[in-house]
C-alpha cells in the first residue's frame, strides 16, 4: 500500500506569554512526530487529554501550519500550497468534530450544512443538491425529510450523523475524526461507530481516529499510534499492539480499561506540563521501570516502540492479572435480568 | 421558511412579551405618521399665518399653533419624518461602516485588529453627542450632514460589538468546521459569522436608533440639523423655549413625541434582546 498521507518530524509549539506579552516558554504540543496513513487504512491516534493528539490532527489536515516538518497528502506537500490550493484540497480530506452540538452552524439547516461542501467544491449543480443531500442523509441513517430541520431539533447522535454526512459530501479520500463519539451517550456511541465502520469499508476511506478510548479504537482501527506529551511512544497493528503492548505507557493505558484486568503497572501522578516536558524519555517521571538512561537520553521510535527497555520488560500477559475484577463481576451480576423477568 | 427556524422561535418569544409588543406598536404608529404626514396632517407645516399666532390647543388646532401661526400637530407629524429618518438611516449607515470593520478586526486579528480597535477606542473616548456635534458643525448645518455625523459617531459601537462577536465565533467549533470544509475566509465571515451575530446587532441597532433620534433632536435644537422652516422636533423645541410661559404647548408636544418614540424604541429593543437571546434572562 502506498501512503496517502505522510508526516515527517512535525513540530508545533504554542508560545506562552505573560501579562505584558513577553514569551515565557512554549507548550510543546507536538514534538517530532512522523507517521503515515495508507489509502483505505484506519489509523488511531490515542493518548490522554493534553498529549497533543488534536493538534497533531489539525497539522495533518493543514488546518494549522507546523513549526517544523512536512505533511504530504497524495504526494503533495501541504505546507507549500497557497491558501486557495489548500482549500481546494479539502475536498479530499474532511473532518468530524467531537461535539456535534458545536460543530454545526446553528443558523444553517441540515440541507445547507450538508450541501455546503458540494457548493464549495462545485461537485453537483444547484439543481442536484437536494437529491444528493437526500442520498447522503439516507446513507448515514437519517431520512431525507430531516434536511429541512435545524440542528437544535436533533439529538446528539443524529447531529453527529449530520456531521458525518457533511464530511462525506465532497467524496473525500481521508476523514479525520477528532474524538467523534466521546461526546455521545454510550448506547449511541455503538451505533455511530458501527456507521463509521461501515462507511469506511464501503467507500474505501482512509480514516484517522483521534481517541482516548481504547474500546472504540479496538473496534475500527487497523493501526494504532500511542501519543504521550507530543511524541509517539508506540505504534503498530491495532490487534497486536492492544494484545501485547510494549511501551510501559501503553501498558498502563491498556490496563486502565475496565475488563482489561487489574492495573498491570500502576502509573502514578498526572501528565507533566507540556510547557517544560521532562528530559530524556518523556514518560520517565511516571514509569515504574525507569532507569538512569531514561532520564537523559530520548528513546527513538525503533521497531514500533520508543523505549530503552522495550526488549527487557516482562511480557505483558505475565504482568496482567487475567482474573476479572471481583467487584466488577458482583456489580454486573446485580444488573443481569432475573430469570423470567420481562 | 421552516416551521421551527431560529427566527420563528425568536418571533414567538417576542410576541409573548407584552411591553415589547406595545413598543413595536408605538414605533409602527410613528412610522405611519411619518410616511402618511402629507395626507393626515390637517395643515401645511410651513405656511405661516399672522391671524393665529400661539393659539392654545383646540378642536381646530389639536396641539395649538406656534409663533408663526403654524399648526403644531401638523409640524409634529412632519417632524417625525426628520427624526425617524435620521434615526433609522444614520444607524443603518453606522452599521454599514462599523460591522464590516468589526468583523475584519475580529477575524483578521494582528495589526489589522490593533489598528481598527485603537481608532474605535479613540472615537469612543469622546462622548457620543459631543463627537456628533463637532462633526455636524464641521460638515455644516443640514439634515444630511447631521445624519452623517450621527452615523460616524455611532459606528465605533458596532465595530466593538461585531469584533467581540467575531472573536467569540472564531473559537466556536462550527467556525473551524467551516474552515475544514474549505470555506475561504470571506465566505466564512459572510455566510457563517454574520448570520450568527445578527441578533445582537439587531438589538444594538434598535437601541442605537433611540439614541440617534435624541442626537438628531439635539443637533436640530442647536441649529445643526434640520433647517427652518422645515419641521423637526429639535428645532421646534428651540423656538418654543422663548415662549415656555406663554405657549407651553409649543414645547410639550414635540417633547412628548421625542420621549414616547425613544421610550418605544428602547422597550422594543429590550424585548428583542430577550427574544433573541433567551439565555440572558434579565428580570
Amino acid at each position: 500500500m502506498t501512503a496517502l498521507l505522510e508526516a515527517y518530524d512535525l513540530v508545533k509549539h504554542f508560545p506562552v506569554r505573560d501579562a505584558i506579552g513577553r514569551k515565557r516558554g512554549a507548550v510543546h504540543a507536538v514534538d517530532g512526530v512522523s507517521l503515515s496513513v495508507a489509502a483505505g487504512e484506519t489509523l488511531a491516534i490515542v493518548g490522554e487529554s493534553g498529549c497533543g493528539k488534536s493538534t497533531l490532527g489539525r497539522l495533518l489536515l493543514g488546518l494549522i501550519p507546523p513549526d517544523e516538518g512536512q505533511v504530504r497528502f497524495g504526494g503533495e506537500e501541504l505546507t507549500q500550497l497557497s491558501p486557495a490550493a489548500l482549500r481546494a484540497r479539502r475536498r479530499d480530506m474532511q473532518m468530524i468534530f467531537q461535539d456535534p452540538y458545536a460543530s454545526l452552524d446553528p443558523r444553517q439547516t441540515v440541507q445547507d450544512a450538508v450541501a455546503e461542501p458540494l457548493r464549495l467544491h462545485r461537485i453537483v449543480p444547484r439543481a442536484g443538491e437536494i437529491a444528493r443531500v437526500a442520498s447522503l442523509l439516507t446513507r448515514v441513517g437519517l431520512s431525507p425529510e430531516h434536511a429541512r430541520r435545524w440542528p437544535h431539533e436533533f439529538s446528539g447522535g443524529q447531529r453527529q450523523r449530520v456531521a458525518i454526512a457533511r464530511a462525506l459530501a465532497s467524496g473525500p479520500r481521508l476523514i479525520l475524526g477528532d474524538e467523534p463519539v466521546s461526546a455521545l451517550d454510550v448506547s449511541v456511541q455503538a451505533q455511530v461507530i458501527e456507521l463509521l465502520r461501515g462507511l469506511i469499508s464501503e467507500m474505501g476511506l482512509a480514516f484517522i481516529l483521534i481517541s482516548h478510548d481504547l474500546g472504540v479504537v479496538r473496534q475500527i482501527a487497523d493501526r494504532v499510534a500511542v501519543m504521550y506529551l507530543g511524541r509517539i511512544v508506540e505504534e503498530g497493528p491495532s490487534e497486536a499492539l492492544l494484545a501485547a503492548p510494549r511501551h510501559p505507557y501503553t501498558r498502563a493505558l491498556r490496563a486502565a480499561v475496565p475488563g482489561g484486568g487489574r492495573r498491570a503497572a500502576p502509573v502514578s501522578g498526572d501528565v507533566p506540563s507540556p510547557i517544560n516536558p521532562p528530559s530524556g524519555c518523556r514518560f520517565h517521571t511516571r514509569c515504574p521501570h525507569v532507569e538512569d538512561i531514561c532520564r537523559s537520553v530520548v528513546p527513538p521510535l525503533a521497531d514500533g516502540v520508543a523505549c530503552h527497555l522495550a526488549d527487557r520488560l516482562p511480557p505483558f500477559a505475565a504482568v496482567v492479572d487475567r482474573q476479572p475484577n471481583a467487584r466488577l463481576v458482583r456489580l454486573q451480576s446485580r444488573f443481569r435480568p432475573q430469570g423470567d423477568a420481562a | 421558511m421552516n416551521a421551527d427556524s431560529p427566527r420563528r422561535r425568536a418571533l414567538r418569544r417576542f410576541f409573548q412579551h407584552r411591553l415589547a409588543v406595545l413598543g413595536l406598536v408605538v414605533v409602527v404608529v410613528f412610522i405611519l405618521a411619518a410616511v402618511l404626514a402629507p395626507w393626515v396632517a390637517p395643515y401645511d407645516p410651513i405656511q405661516t399665518s399672522w391671524t393665529r399666532l400661539r393659539k392654545p390647543p383646540s378642536a381646530a388646532f389639536l396641539f395649538g399653533t406656534d409663533e408663526n401661526g403654524r399648526d403644531v400637530f401638523s409640524r409634529v407629524l412632519w417632524g417625525a419624518r426628520a427624526s425617524l429618518m435620521a434615526g433609522v438611516v444614520s444607524v443603518l449607515a453606522a452599521m454599514l461602516m462599523g460591522v464590516p470593520l468589526g468583523l475584519l478586526a475580529g477575524l483578521a486579528g494582528k495589526w489589522t485588529d490593533a489598528l481598527i480597535s485603537r481608532i474605535a477606542d479613540a472615537m469612543l473616548s469622546v462622548p457620543f453627542l459631543i463627537l456628533a456635534i463637532a462633526l455636524a458643525a464641521f460638515l455644516g448645518p443640514a439634515l444630511e450632514n447631521a445624519m452623517l455625523a450621527i452615523a460616524i459617531s455611532a459606528a465605533p459601537v458596532f465595530v466593538r460589538l461585531a469584533r467581540g462577536m467575531a472573536l467569540e465565533a472564531r473559537s466556536a467549533d462550527w467556525f473551524e468546521a467551516a474552515r475544514a470544509l474549505g470555506n475561504p475566509p470571506w465566505r466564512t465571515a459572510l455566510l457563517h459569522v454574520l448570520p450568527n451575530i445578527v441578533p445582537p446587532l439587531l438589538v444594538q441597532g434598535t437601541l442605537a436608533i433611540a439614541e440617534a433620534i435624541i442626537a438628531e433632536a439635539s443637533l436640530s435644537f442647536l441649529g445643526l440639523g434640520q433647517q427652518p422652516p422645515q419641521p423637526s422636533w429639535g428645532s421646534m423645541l428651540n423656538s418654543a423655549q422663548r415662549f415656555l410661559t406663554q405657549a407651553p404647548w409649543m414645547a410639550i408636544y414635540p417633547g412628548v413625541a421625542i420621549f414616547v418614540v425613544v421610550l418605544a424604541f428602547n422597550v422594543f429593543g429590550d424585548g428583542l434582546r430577550d427574544a433573541l437571546d433567551p439565555r440572558s434572562q434579565r428580570r
